[in-house]
């Protein structure tokens, strides 16, 4: 094991200093990685949020709407960037109709998930007061759903800055573009910068994100701890919080 | 438009069906590829997953491997499995060795914190009539906990199997085969009509594969009265 740390350790000063030699490539790569990012993660929210709305008022529409997002969420993200190729081309449309894609399932279902789970005197105690659906959404149902929106929207984040990498293969892979570079010509150091920055990028955002949660809904605090399970059961149909 | 008329054509070329390069063989190494990987995954996880569960402990641990199962980008964690293989066992390292690691690290996440959250949710009250009805430890486990937990796990194997089947045509950028290949190889030769099938055959198999576990899914599921699933905690 000595040799594999030694031998990793030699790729991670060689990598290190090619960063250094390369500074202003990493930035531009990394602020790529950021802008494809938000964009998808952006974008993806402003489809969510009617449709989660919607699918909130009339639970009849949640089915089909999660199940198309659900298949949209299955097709491997490599294969859906290279079946747009012929339509969209290598551009960043490309990538980002890939990303925005597997953003939708995580949004909606999360959205809904926080909207479901507003108990239902607190409804009647807004009704009662003359509130009408409008403002029973914007200043009750939303501000105690917010932790479960703002949970989905930084798995949505992170998820995508992943999926970024993989859009190299199209040339928009943002850091990813490293990694490939790296596969294709060898080159091991450009490999593992390409890997550690994207996976750092991804903690960090994660972290950011599990901040502003918290500071944006401090009467959350100590649930947000609770382990989230990575998928719930088929059959459960509804979200239930 | 037309190209999804020699897409058609491709896909049903026999010269396409047989030999090495052929769509029986790359969808049986994809699969195989990632069988291996889910099975070692659940072999090594729903154990611990039960067994922390069951002492509701060990929470931090479950929720540090959930996070940072989320946040690993596939990509780059096959791209580093691929480096440590390049560096200790060379001859080992273009495909089959390093893709099986990086899958069989990104299904463990999924899988054992689904285990462990199913576990962990059962009621305590109902663990304490078990207990008072003279069940041992291990038929508190295996009577009622697992039975209980049974549809989150499931859910967990769904979806490690599916990121799996996903995940595994990126084998085809580090020299292994599977279904990617079609989509590397019709990349690199400009083919755009072989990289739209192979990109067709992948969504697919991980349609299928969807479907298939989310049919165990519903077999694993204990009938309740309502006829539904006990809510996911």
């Amino acid at each position: 094991m000595m040799s594999v740390a030694g031998l990793l350790g030699t790729v991670g000063v060689s990598g290190w200093q090619w960063i250094v030699g390369n500074r202003g490539e990493v930035w531009s790569r990394f602020l790529e990685h950021v802008e494809l990012t938000v964009i998808a993660v952006v974008v993806g929210f402003v489809i969510s949020f009617p449709l989660a709305v919607w699918a909130h008022r009339n639970r009849r529409v949640y089915a089909p709407i999660t199940w198309v997002a659900g298949l949209l969420y299955t097709i491997p993200s490599l294969a859906l960037f290279v079946i747009l190729i012929p339509i969209t081309g290598l551009t960043v449309l490309t990538a980002e109709i890939g990303l925005i894609s597997y953003t939708l399932l995580i949004l909606i279902r999360n959205i809904v998930a926080g909207l479901s789970a507003v108990p239902e005197d607190v409804k009647e105690a807004a009704r009662g007061m003359g509130y009408t659906n409008g403002e029973l959404l914007w200043h009750v149902e939303l501000p105690l759903a917010l932790p479960a929106i703002m949970a989905g929207i930084r798995i949505a984040t992170v998820s995508t800055i992943g999926l970024v990498t993989v859009a190299a293969l199209i040339g928009k892979g943002g850091l990813g573009q490293f990694i490939l570079e790296g596969l294709q010509t060898f080159f091991q150091a450009e490999i593992l910068t390409g890997t550690v920055l994207s996976f750092a990028f991804a903690l960090a955002a994660d972290g950011l994100l599990l901040l502003a949660e918290r500071a944006l809904t401090p009467w959350a605090r100590g649930r947000t701890t609770r382990v989230r399970p990575f998928a719930t059961p088929r059959k459960a149909g509804f979200p239930v919080t | 438009m037309h190209t999804f008329g020699q897409v058609f054509q491709w896909l049903t070329d026999p010269s396409h069906w047989s030999g090495s390069d052929g769509i029986p063989v790359r969808v049986l190494q994809h699969v195989e590829i990632s069988a291996v990987a889910v099975a070692a995954a659940a072999i090594l996880a729903i154990p611990i997953g039960l067994l922390v569960g069951h002492r509701r402990r060990g929470a931090f641990l479950a929720v540090s491997i959930a996070n940072v199962g989320r946040s690993v980008p596939s990509f780059a964690i096959l791209s580093i499995a691929f480096l440590v293989f390049l560096n200790v066992a060379p001859s080992f390292a273009f495909g089959f060795g390093p893709t099986v690691t990086a899958l069989f690290l990104l299904a463990v996440p999924p899988i054992l914190t689904n285990t462990y959250v199913g576990v962990q949710a059962v009621d305590p009250d109902m663990v304490e009539a078990a207990r008072g009805m003279g069940m041992t430890e291990p038929q508190v486990l295996l009577r009622l906990e697992v039975p209980l937990a049974a549809p989150l796990i499931m859910a967990g194997l769904r979806t490690s199997a599916v990121t799996v089947v996903a995940t595994a045509t990126l084998a085809a950028l580090i020299g292994g085969g599977g279904l990617g290949r079609y989509i590397v190889d019709g990349f690199h030769t400009a083919d755009t009509v072989k990289v739209v099938s192979g990109a067709v055959l992948v969504a697919v198999l991980a349609v299928v594969t969807e479907l298939l576990f989310a049919a165990i899914e519903r077999a694993a599921t204990p009938r309740t009265s309502s006829g539904s699933a006990p809510p996911p905690s």
